[in-house]
C-alpha cells in the first residue's frame, strides 16, 4: 500500500504554491460566543479537550480547529453530511461567516485582518461564490444579474453588458440574456449563477453545493461543463458537496468533515484505498475499485518486453477504462505523462490491485 | 366499530393526560370558587359592581399632564402644523385649480399602468359620479389631504421599519407600540393631537399619518426580514457594501412585501382622513357625509357615501395594482410608444384643459343644473319601504336584540319579562335552565371531554346573568383563567391586568357592554361567515363572486358602512350590530375559506380511499385542520368588530366607543384615551389568545415548524 501512496505525490497540484491557507480555524455558535470562546480557549489548550469543553456549554462548534492549504489551480473539495460544518467552512474562507478563530492566509496575506473596505474589494475583484439555491436577483434580468457585481463596483452600463455577454457565451446562455430567473430551469438559473461569479473574473471561485438542489442528470451535464471551464480557466476552486460521487468526479484533493472537523484529506483514491475510520470507509465502501485506482499507481518499471503495438494512456486514467484493452492487449499497456514514457500496467498487476482492496473494504 | 369513550381517552399519552389533568384541577377550582362568588354577590356590593372608591384618578392625571404638555409644547406642534399645511394647501389648490377632466385624466393614466383598460374605465366612471353629484370640490380636498398624509406614513413607516427589522432589541419595544397604533381606537388620539395642533385639517394629515404607519411598518419589516440568505450572501460576495447591499439587494427583493404595505396604508389613511372629519374642520367629503347622517338625511348621505367608496375602491385598485406589477413574474418588454402612451394621452388631455378653461367654465365647475342628485327620489323610496315592511322590520330587530343581544348583556335572569319575551320568569324556569345546563355539561363530559363541560358551564352561566350582571371578580377570574389555559400563563397575567385596568379607570361597565356587543356580533360573523367560508371553499364560482365584496367591504372607510343599516333600521343598538357584523365578517369568510383550501390534497385523498363521505370529509378532516386558520380569522374578526364598535358610536351604540366618543366632543384627553386604553387592551388580550392557540395547534398539527 505504501507504494500507492507514494504514488500520489507525483499530482499535478503537488508543485504550485498555496493560495488559500486555513490555520486552525474555529467557529463557534450561541450566547456570547466572543467572550466564553476566549475564556475556555485560555483553559484548554489541546484542541480536542476545549471541543469537549465547548460542546458541554451547550455552544454549537460548526468548524473546529480546521486546518487546510488549497494550492493553486487545484478542485479542493469539501466533502460530508448535512450539518458538517461544510458551508461554515467555505464562508470562512470568505468572511461571509467571520471565524471564531484562527487563521485565513489568501495569497499569504492574513484575511481575518482585513477591515471592511479592503475585504469588499477583495470580494470584489478576488473572489467569486456560487450558491446552493443560486442567489439570483428575482428582480433583474440574467444581463442585469450576471452584470451585478460590476454594478456595484461603478462599471458602465456598456462595459458591464460587454463582459456579462462574454461570460454569457462561456456558461452558454446565449439567447436568455432578457429572461427573468423566474422564467430559467433550475439548471439554466445556476449557470447565471456561475456566469454572475465568473463576471468578474476571480481567480478564488467558491462554489457551495453549486449542484445539489438540480435533477441528476441536469447535475451530471453540469458536472462535465464545470470540468470544461476549469480546464479553460484554470482557478483555484473550493467546491461544497454531499455527494461522493461528484467529488470523485471533479476532486483533486477531496477533504472530509464531520461533526465541524476535518477527518481526512487526501486525494480520491487514497481515500478510497485508505479511509481514516468508519466514517470516512462508509463513503467509500459502495465506489467501485476499478473507477478510482488510477493506472498511474499501478507502474511497473518499463522492461524490454514492452509489446511494440502496445496503447499508450495517461497516468490519470481509471482501471475501468483500461481494462477492456486488455482484451487485445494482453501484454499490458504503455504509461506516458505528456509523452513521456513513464512505465508498463499489466493485466496481472491490475488484479493484484484489485483483489487486494476487494479484501480490505 | 364499538368505540366506547373510555377506549377514546385511552388514546392520550400519559404525559398530555398529565397535563390535562392538572388543568381539569385548575378548572375545577376556578369553578367552584365563582360558584361561591355568584352566590355571595347579592349581599357583598364590592363583589357585584366594582367599587367606585377604587377608581383611581388616572383620567384627571392624565389630563394635567395633557395640560402641562399643550402649554409647553403647543408653540412647536403649531409650528409643525403649519409646516404640513404648506404642501396640503398648495395640494388642495392644485386640484381645486385643475379642471375636473384633466385629474381624471391623470388618474386614469395611473389605473392604466397599473392595471390596464378595465380599471382605467372604473376610474373615469368613479370619478365622474363625483363630478356629476357636484361632489367634486369637497373630493379633491379630501384627496389633498390622502396625498400629504401617505408619503408622511410612509416615511415614518420607513424610518421605524429600517431601525427595527434587524434588531431584536428594537423589535421588543416597537412591536407593541404598533399594537397600540392599530387598537388605540382613532377617535381617541384625535383628542392629544386636536389639543396639540388645534382644529384644523392638519389633525386629519397628522392622526392619519400615525394611523396609517403600522401596516407600512409591519409588511416592511416582514419584507426585509424575508429576504432570502442566498440572496444576501450572494450580494455580499458580489462585493457589495452595506448601503448598496440594503438599497440594491434588500429593497428590491421586499418590495412585492412593501407595495403591500403601501396598499394598506393608503386605504388606512383614506379612513383615518374620513374619521377626522368627525371634528368638522374642513369641507372635505367625509363632512359632507357625516353632516348629512347627522341630519338624518339618508338619500343624501347614501349619494356622498357612495363618493367614499368609490374613492376607496379607485385607491385601493391602484396601489394594489401596482403592487401585483411588481409581484409579476416578468415584467412586459413593451415597446416605450405603448408604455408612455398613457402618459402622453393624460397629458394631451391637462394641456388642452388648461387651454380652454377659461372658455369653458364647464370644465373647472360642473354647472349646477347639470347635476344629478337623486335624494328626494332615494329618500321617498325609502319612506315607502320602511313604511311597508315597518312590522317586518321591526320583528326582526326586536327579535334580534330581545333574544340575542339583550339575553348577553343583561342576562336571562333579566331580559326574560312580559314586555319582551311575552312572559314573565317563574323560579321553576330557573330550575329547568339550571337542570338542562347540567344534563348537557356531564353528557358533554361522557362524550366528549371535560372541557368541553367546562365550556358548558360557563357558556350558560354567563348567559344566565350576562356580562353586567356577572360579579366583575368572577368575569376576570374565568377570562383570565381562560387566556391561562389556552395560551401561556404570560397571556393570563396581561389579561388580569388589562381588565384591572377597567376596574381602577372606572370603566368596567362601559368594558362589559363593549365586550356584550361585540360577543355578539362575533359569533355571528364566525357563524356566518364560517358558512360562507365552506360554501366558497367548495365552489370556485361563489368563491370568485364573493371575493370582490370582501375586497371592497375591507377597504371601505368605517362610517360608510353605517350607512345603509342607518337608512332601514335608524340610530339604535342593532343599526350597530348589523354594521359591525357586516365588516368583521370578512375575515372570518376568508380565513375559513383559505384554511380549507389550504388542507394539502394528500390528506384529502388518503381520507377519501377510506371511505370518507364529503360530509365526513368536512367535519372530521377539513375542519380540524382548517381550526388554526379560521382562529387566525377569529382574531382578525375581533379587531375589525372593536374598530367598527367605536364608530358605532355614531349611531348611537353603547359602552367604551361611546365613552371615547362622548370625550371627544368635550375635548377630555384623559377620559378619552382611558377609554380607548381599555378597547386596545381587549383587543390586545384577545389577540394574544387566539394567536397563541392557533400557533400552538399548527406546530401540533406539523402545518408550521
Ligand atoms: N447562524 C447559525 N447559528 C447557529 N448555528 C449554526 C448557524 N449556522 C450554522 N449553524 C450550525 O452549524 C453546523 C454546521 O452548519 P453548516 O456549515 O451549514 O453545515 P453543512 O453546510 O455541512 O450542512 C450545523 O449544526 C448548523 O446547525
Ligand atoms: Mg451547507
Amino acid at each position: 500500500m505504501s507504494t500507492l501512496k507514494d504514488v500520489s505525490g507525483t499530482h499535478s497540484a503537488a508543485e504550485s504554491s498555496v493560495k488559500i491557507s486555513c490555520r486552525s480555524v474555529w467557529k463557534v455558535y450561541g450566547d456570547n460566543v466572543s467572550q466564553r470562546y476566549p475564556a475556555l480557549a485560555g483553559q484548554h489548550s489541546d484542541p480536542a479537550a476545549l471541543r469537549k469543553a465547548l460542546l458541554s456549554e451547550g455552544l454549537i462548534v460548526a468548524a473546529s480547529d480546521v486546518s487546510f492549504d488549497v494550492r493553486s489551480g487545484e478542485i479542493f473539495i469539501i466533502m460530508g453530511l448535512s450539518g458538517s460544518g461544510k458551508s461554515t467552512m467555505v464562508r470562512c474562507l470568505s468572511r461571509l461567516v467571520e471565524p471564531t478563530a484562527g487563521e485565513v492566509l489568501l495569497d499569504g496575506e492574513d484575511l481575518l485582518s482585513a477591515n471592511d473596505a479592503e475585504l469588499i474589494k477583495i470580494r470584489r475583484h478576488r473572489m467569486g461564490m456560487v450558491f446552493q439555491n443560486f442567489g439570483l436577483m428575482p428582480h433583474l434580468t440574467v444581463l442585469e444579474n450576471i452584470g451585478f457585481p460590476l454594478k456595484l463596483q461603478g462599471k458602465s452600463s456598456r462595459e458591464r453588458v460587454a463582459r456579462a455577454k462574454e461570460v454569457i457565451e462561456l456558461v452558454g446562455l446565449e439567447g436568455r440574456e432578457d429572461s427573468f430567473p423566474r422564467e430559467l430551469s433550475g439548471g439554466q438559473q445556476q449557470r447565471v449563477g456561475i456566469a454572475r461569479s465568473l463576471a468578474v473574473e476571480p481567480d478564488v471561485w467558491l462554489l457551495d453545493e453549486p449542484f445539489s438542489a438540480l435533477d441528476p442528470l441536469i447535475r451530471r451535464q453540469m458536472q462535465d461543463e464545470f470540468l470544461r471551464l476549469q480546464t479553460l480557466l484554470n482557478k483555484t476552486i473550493v467546491f461544497i458537496t454531499h455527494d461522493f460521487l461528484e467529488a470523485l468526479r471533479l476532486a483533486d484533493r477531496i477533504a472530509i468533515m464531520k461533526d465541524g472537523q476535518l477527518v481526512q484529506l487526501g486525494t480520491p483514491t487514497e481515500l478510497v484505498l485508505n479511509p481514516a475510520n468508519d466514517y470516512v470507509a462508509e463513503f467509500t465502501k459502495d465506489v467501485p475499485r476499478d473507477r478510482v485506482i488510477t493506472v498511474g499507481e499501478l507502474i511497473e518499471n518499463a522492461s524490454s518486453d514492452v509489446p511494440v503495438d502496445a496503447p499508450r494512456i495517461a497516468s490519470k486514467t481509471t482501471l475501468d477504462v483500461v481494462m477492456p484493452m486488455f482484451e487485445s492487449h494482453p501484454g499490458g499497456v504503455v504509461v506516458d505523462s505528456e509523452g513521456v514514457t513513464l512505465g508498463v500496467v499489466t493485466p496481472a498487476r491490475v488484479i493484484q490491485a484489485l483483489a487486494q482492496h476487494q479484501s480490505s473494504s | 366499530m364499538n368505540s366506547s369513550p373510555q377506549s377514546e381517552s385511552a388514546n392520550y399519552s400519559p404525559t398530555s393526560l398529565g397535563a390535562s389533568l392538572s388543568g381539569f384541577w385548575i378548572w375545577l377550582v376556578v369553578l367552584i370558587v365563582s360558584a361561591v362568588l355568584i352566590w355571595l354577590a347579592p349581599n357583598a356590593a364590592w363583589l357585584a359592581k366594582p367599587p367606585v372608591d377604587w377608581v383611581l384618578p388616572i383620567a384627571d392625571y392624565t389630563n394635567q399632564f395633557m395640560q402641562v404638555l399643550v402649554n409647553v409644547a403647543k408653540p412647536m406642534f403649531r409650528l409643525i402644523g403649519e409646516w404640513f399645511a404648506i404642501p396640503m394647501e398648495a395640494l388642495q389648490g392644485i386640484l381645486q385649480w385643475l379642471p375636473w377632466p384633466a385629474t381624471i385624466a391623470i388618474f386614469a393614466a395611473f389605473a392604466w399602468v397599473a392595471a390596464g383598460w378595465k380599471l382605467s374605465l372604473f376610474t373615469v366612471l368613479a370619478l365622474m359620479y363625483m363630478v356629476i353629484t357636484g361632489y367634486w370640490s369637497p373630493s379633491m380636498n379630501t384627496l389633498g389631504t390622502v396625498l400629504v398624509s401617505i408619503p408622511l406614513a410612509l416615511l415614518l413607516g420607513f424610518g421605524l421599519a429600517v431601525i427595527t427589522y434587524d434588531s431584536p432589541k428594537v423589535n421588543r419595544v416597537v412591536q407593541p407600540l404598533l399594537d397600540f397604533m392599530q387598537t388605540v381606537p382613532t377617535f381617541a388620539y384625535l383628542i392629544p393631537i386636536m389639543l396639540l395642533f388645534g382644529f384644523g385639517p392638519v389633525v386629519g394629515v397628522v392622526a392619519s399619518a400615525i394611523y396609517a404607519c403600522p401596516p407600512m411598518v409591519r409588511n416592511m419589516i416582514v419584507g426585509l426580514q424575508q429576504v432570502s440568505p442566498d440572496v444576501l450572501e450572494s450580494g455580499r460576495m458580489s462585493g457589495a457594501t452595506p448601503m448598496q447591499l440594503f438599497w440594491q439587494v434588500r429593497i428590491p427583493n421586499a418590495m412585492s412585501t412593501i407595495m403591500v404595505g403601501i396598499n394598506q396604508a393608503t386605504m388606512a389613511a383614506l379612513s383615518m382622513v374620513i374619521i377626522a372629519a368627525i371634528i368638522g374642520s374642513s369641507a372635505d367629503i367625509g363632512w359632507e357625509v357625516l353632516n348629512q347622517m347627522r341630519k338624518a338625511r339618508f338619500g343624501e348621505s347614501l349619494i356622498a357615501g357612495l363618493v367614499i367608496a368609490l374613492f376607496a375602491m379607485v385607491l385601493d385598485r391602484i396601489s394594489m395594482g401596482f403592487s401585483n406589477r411588481s409581484r409579476a413574474i416578468a415584467r412586459q418588454h413593451a415597446a416605450l410608444t405603448v408604455r408612455a402612451a398613457p402618459w402622453v394621452l393624460a397629458l394631451a388631455v391637462v394641456v388642452l384643459c388648461s387651454v380652454f378653461a377659461p372658455q369653458l367654465t364647464w370644465l373647472s365647475v360642473w354647472p349646477e343644473q347639470w347635476e344629478f342628485y337623486p335624494a328626494d327620489a332615494i329618500n321617498n323610496a325609502l319612506k315607502y319601504v320602511t313604511a311597508e315592511y315597518s312590522s317586518l322590520m321591526k320583528t326582526i330587530k326586536n327579535s334580534a336584540l330581545f333574544y340575542f343581544l339583550l339575553p348577553i348583556r343583561i342576562g336571562f335572569s333579566k331580559a326574560i319579562s312580559p314586555f319582551s319575551w311575552g312572559f314573565a320568569l317563574e323560579p321553576w324556569m330557573m330550575h329547568a335552565y339550571a337542570a338542562a345546563a347540567a344534563v348537557i355539561a356531564l353528557l358533554g363530559a361522557w362524550r366528549f371531554s371535560w372541557r368541553f363541560s367546562v365550556g358548558v358551564v360557563i357558556a350558560t352561566t354567563l348567559l344566565w346573568y350576562g356580562m353586567t350582571g356577572l360579579p366583575w371578580v368572577v368575569f376576570i377570574l374565568v377570562v383570565s383563567t381562560i387566556a391561562w389555559q389556552v395560551a401561556d400563563w404570560r397571556v393570563g397575567l396581561l389579561s388580569l391586568f388589562a381588565w384591572l385596568f377597567m376596574v381602577v379607570t372606572g370603566i368596567w361597565e362601559q368594558a362589559m357592554l363593549s365586550v356584550a356587543m361585540c360577543l355578539a356580533a362575533v359569533m355571528v360573523c364566525l357563524l356566518l361567515g364560517g358558512m360562507i367560508g365552506i360554501w366558497a371553499s367548495r365552489s370556485d364560482r361563489v368563491s370568485a363572486f364573493i371575493r370582490p365584496i370582501n375586497d371592497t367591504l375591507q377597504s371601505m372607510p368605517l362610517f360608510v358602512i353605517l350607512i345603509p343599516f342607518l337608512m332601514f333600521f335608524q340610530i339604535g343598538e342593532f343599526t350597530s350590530f348589523l354594521a359591525i357584523i357586516a365588516y368583521a365578517i370578512v375575515p372570518c369568510i376568508r380565513y375559513t375559506e383559505h384554511g380549507l383550501r389550504g388542507v394539502p390534497e394528500s390528506t384529502v385523498e388518503a381520507a377519501t380511499s377510506m371511505g370518507c363521505t364529503p360530509r365526513q370529509l368536512l367535519w372530521n378532516v377539513k375542519l380540524p385542520l382548517a381550526l388554526p386558520q379560521i382562529m387566525l380569522g377569529l382574531n382578525q374578526t375581533v379587531m375589525f368588530a372593536l374598530a367598527m364598535l367605536v364608530i358605532t358610536a355614531l349611531v348611537g351604540s353603547k359602552g367604551l366607543g361611546q365613552s371615547v366618543y362622548i370625550a371627544l366632543s368635550n375635548s377630555d384627553a384623559g377620559q378619552g384615551l382611558v377609554a380607548g386604553f381599555g378597547m386596545a387592551f381587549i383587543a390586545i388580550v384577545t389577540d394574544r389568545v387566539l394567536q397563541g392557540w392557533s400557533l400552538r395547534r399548527q406546530r401540533e398539527l406539523g402545518l408550521v415548524s
